[in-house]
């Protein structure tokens, strides 16, 4: 049950302006293991929900073949095909009661009336709701409805289970009650899945595998750990979580770990992949939350130096914005529990100091 | 050259993708079929007829009938009748729905309903209550003031009727425009120091413009398109068009003479038509809100709601005296000579013309659904569906509403007098007619509720499944339900109180109730007239309840809150 794209294109054209064409998704290249969630991540416009209507059917490639379960399917409408969507409005039919939206499927298939309820109320108890069974849409809330729309997909035993941004019309609590039971969900019925989010916590939290997207051509495919803590390129560590950009040259390199000078000093930085050279122009991405901060009266040749700008405090957090001298960027730093770990003011000099381990290297052609 | 080849391709590919739907190139090329035969045939003809004369091409007929000064004072009378009403009859619809949207006066309710009388009764109701009121033997002029012989044909009663016949169509056009503009808007300028004069003028008013505009065209396109109160009231003196061109035909057996003035009667219709839906209605300003804010009703002071009450109160006044006079006439002995009460009126029309009650029902009641789901289907075609052509169905379809009715009437006995549609005289030609003139109706509501439908309803159900017909039946279908029905309440009460076209094609054995008020009007038994209108009324008013109670029966809230009427 696998979904496999090979070199999907799709171009837009307008209507009435046949010059105007927009680009919509750039030779994505994509494999979707059996029982795999595997998210779509990226900005507003980046080609995401495209790519999974063009999954389901709904859009058809410019360029490209569509593979389900080992079956091309690029000429197969999207009632043929074994893909079930959630959709962001959720699409309840309003004019049907909530066991009549998840039966109708069902109902399609040319089941009998006993077997269609016997079934719905089946789902509809895993999916704790069966107390909605007779329900009118109207008299749901947002979350009610999201599970309607989850069961009515799940209940076809689809191939593929295709979410279009499921939860951003519900308020943030319920948005992390139920991204944990999607991910139940999908894990107790193993329905290979394609998600569609532009919220990077879901999908680092929900996913097996994450694609970040922009501009319509896949930036990275990795596991949630090895897309924020080694981003491949400049825009993926930009757009997931908050981060720094330190601009530094490698002047030697060993077998594990890189020494970079930052002009005011060198620091070794171990790497896992990338091919350096010696005096190449590097950056490197360092996360706020991994830098260490001490008082900066004296000047550690280890550290850099900075002095404190601004300061925002969260309650179980403390932010801060560090000016250094000869960097355009400022430093962006996380501490936690800062209660016990001391404040500092505006106007404070720190050192910061980072791990070797913490920091990731990116070449300047990665830049993206 | 390369975006007619893209045109091409495009074209192509569509088609290639409709014949993979063979139900859905069926409809297409049906519906398409019954457009050109029923809607640009019959104009066709009227085009044909006047520029053709024994066979030979020429502009002979146009230039007599544009060279007769009595045919063209008739068309100046028209554009400046047009004209007038229009903008008296929006100014008073606008006044009437700002005091309804914008203030706090008691009976709402029932203004609003007086309002909507006129839109469900035939529409020279007007004419007949204005001559028995203020015409020779006048309740009014007459009867109270002794005025005897007071001049009510021609210039000033006309434009009374017809601005007292067509300001509720401005008033539910404007009604909505006002209600859509949010209040939040009049209060935050309020509340940055305007006064309440201000308010108005700097945001009210400027937002409710491009509302009014369409609503001066419109209703300039529908009073141009009058029939029945100018045959009443406009008298020889004052000669409007529609009218001309009827007696042309039916007086003189003129018939090119007659398409002629069609023909120029065509001309500013559709113009002005499509000025107001492809310019005027895009300029409408949408104004994004949240959540539905209530009216805070503090935009009008206290001595404006009053005034505002005052005329609203004298509006009402007025169409409940019409309806009252025609009430009274249907049950009076002989209108301004002796006004006792008598049944007499109604016997006479049971007796004499009660052919012509079951005739009008049996059409309204088969053309309505008919309109309506054919409406529906098309609605759904243009909105959801990708073919060739679409555009040009649309317009096609629409082209109805622009073209006055005795332009289509012209253009129906031109066109199926002959095989291969030899249709006069029968109840076909009544029934299509009505059906082809009332499917914009149906469009318009089915493609409002479409819009309001989020596709991915139905692209949930392909999704499942379903394929284009059951997605159809099952979801768009039951979703279209209540606009379906509002539909065809507009479409029933339209077939009930049609006279313009429906004028040419009535027969010795297909008679309509209008038809038959109209000749007992120029006959003079105004009582018998009356009496009609009053069964007409009354039978427009059963179908409403009985429409809305199996609505409400079958579909509840769900179907029920979305009738208006």
């Amino acid at each position: 049950m696998s979904v496999k794209l090979v070199n999907i294109s799709k171009i837009f054209r307008d209507q009435g302006n046949a010059q105007k064409k927009v680009e919509a998704v750039k030779d994505v290249n994509l494999e979707v293991k059996d029982g795999e969630m595997v998210t779509l991540l990226g900005p507003s416009g980046c080609g995401k929900t495209t790519t999974l209507r063009i999954v389901s059917g709904f859009e058809t490639p410019t360029t490209g073949e569509v593979w389900i379960s080992g079956k091309m399917v690029n000429n197969i409408p999207p009632n043929k095909r074994d893909t079930s969507m959630v959709f962001q409005s959720y699409a309840i039919f309003p004019h049907l009661s909530v066991a009549q939206n998840v039966g109708f499927g069902l109902e399609l298939k040319g089941w009998g009336k006993t077997e269609i309820e016997k079934e719905v109320r089946r789902i509809m108890k895993i999916m704790e709701f069966s107390e909605l069974y007779s329900r009118k849409p109207e008299q749901l809330s947002g979350g009610q409805q999201q599970r309607v729309a989850l069961a009515r997909a799940v209940i076809n035993k689809p191939s593929v289970l295709l979410f279009d941004e499921p939860l951003s019309n519900l308020d943030a609590k319920l948005r992390v009650q139920m991204r944990m039971e999607i991910r139940k969900i999908q894990k107790t019925f193993g329905i290979t899945s394609i998600y569609v989010t532009h919220d990077q916590e879901e999908a680092l939290t929900i996913s097996d595998r994450v694609v970040v997207m922009n501009e319509g051509k896949i930036m990275q495919v990795a596991t949630p750990i090895e897309i924020y803590s080694h981003p491949k390129n400049m825009f993926v560590a930009d757009f997931i979580g908050r981060v720094n950009f330190i601009p530094g040259k490698i002047i030697d390199k060993k077998e594990k770990t890189l020494l970079v000078d930052f002009g005011i000093y060198q620091k070794e930085i171990q790497y896992r992949y990338g091919n350096f050279k010696v005096n190449e122009n590097v950056i490197i991405v360092v996360r706020p939350e991994s830098l260490k901060m001490s008082p900066g009266k004296k000047i550690d040749p280890h550290c850099i130096q900075g002095e404190i700008s601004k300061l925002v405090y969260l309650g179980p957090t403390i932010e801060y914005e560090i000016e250094v001298k000869g960097l355009s960027r400022k430093i962006f730093a996380v501490l936690y529990n800062p209660i016990e770990e001391g404040f500092f003011k505006v106007g404070d000099l720190v050192n910061i100091d980072f791990k070797p381990i913490a920091a990731h290297i990116l070449s300047q052609k990665d830049k993206e | 050259m390369k975006n007619y080849k893209r045109w091409l391709k495009k074209s192509s590919q569509e088609i290639a993708f409709i014949t993979k739907d063979p139900i859905l190139l069926l409809a297409v090329l049906l519906i398409f079929g019954s457009l050109i035969i029923f809607i640009l045939y019959p104009l066709c003809k009227v085009i044909t007829a006047s520029v053709f004369s024994k066979g030979q091409f020429s502009f002979n007929v146009l230039k007599d009938v544009i060279s007769n000064w009595y045919f063209r004072q008739g068309f100046y009378n028209s554009i400046i009748m047009g004209t007038l009403t229009s903008i008296i009859g929006a100014g008073i619809g606008f006044l009437f729905a700002f005091t309804l949207a914008r203030t706090d006066i008691p009976f709402k309710k029932a203004f609003h309903l007086v309002a909507i009388i006129p839109i469900i009764s035939p529409p020279f109701i007007g004419a007949m209550a204005i001559i028995m009121l203020f015409g020779n033997n006048g309740l009014i002029t007459s009867g109270l003031l002794g005025i005897n012989n007071f001049k009510i044909y021609g210039f000033r009663g006309l434009l009374f009727a017809q601005v007292i016949t067509f300001f509720p169509v401005a008033y539910i056009t404007l009604r909505g425009v006002l209600e859509s503009i949010s209040p939040t808007l009049e209060d935050a300028a309020f509340d940055l120091g305007g006064s309440r004069w201000k308010v108005f003028k700097k945001v009210t008013l400027p937002l409710a413009i491009p509302g009014i505009a369409s609503a001066i065209l419109i209703l300039f396109v529908e009073t141009l398109a009058d029939f029945g109160n100018p045959l009443i009231l406009a008298g020889s003196k004052f000669p409007i068009l529609s009218v001309q061109a009827y007696l042309q035909i039916t007086g003189m057996y003129d018939l090119p003479s007659g398409a002629a003035l069609a023909l120029i009667l065509l001309v500013p219709s559709i113009s002005v038509y499509f000025l107001q839906k492809y310019w005027v209605s895009r300029k409408k300003y949408v104004t994004v809100t949240g959540k539905p804010t209530a009216s805070s009703h503090k935009v009008v002071s206290p001595v404006a709601k009053w005034i505002l009450f005052a005329f609203c109160s004298f509006l009402a006044f007025i169409i409940l005296l019409i309806y009252f006079t025609i009430l009274w006439g249907a049950f009076a002995k002989v209108w301004g000579f002796d006004n006792s009460l008598t049944l007499e009126n109604f016997k006479y029309v049971f007796s004499v013309g009660f052919e012509a009650v079951t005739d009008t029902l049996i059409i309204a009641v088969t053309s309505t659904p008919i309109a309506g789901i054919l409406g529906m289907i098309i609605a759904f075609l243009v909105v959801r569906k990708k073919f060739p052509g679409k555009r040009e169905m649309e317009f096609t379809s629409m082209l109805s509403f622009a073209v006055p009715g005795t332009v289509i009437g012209i253009g129906y006995i031109l066109a199926f007098n002959n095989p291969p549609f030899a249709l006069t005289g029968t109840f076909l030609i009544l029934m299509l007619n009505f059906v082809f003139r009332y499917i914009p109706v149906g469009i318009q509501s089915g493609v409002a509720i479409l819009q309001q439908v989020d596709p991915c309803i139905e692209e949930a159900a392909v999704d499942l499944g379903a394929d284009s017909q059951y997605t159809f039946k099952k979801v768009t279908l039951p979703l279209m339900v209540p606009a379906f029905f509002s539909g065809l309440i507009y479409s029933f009460v339209r077939a009930m109180t049609a006279i313009s076209a429906a004028i040419f094609l009535v027969s010795a054995h297909w008679n309509l109730m209008t038809v038959q008020i109209m000749s007992q009007v120029e006959s003079g038994r105004l009582g018998a007239a009356c009496a009609f209108s009053v069964i007409l009324v009354g039978i427009i008013l059963l179908a409403i309840l009985i429409i809305r109670l199996i609505l409400n029966l079958f579909y509840g809230s769900f179907g029920g809150t979305m009738l208006k009427i």
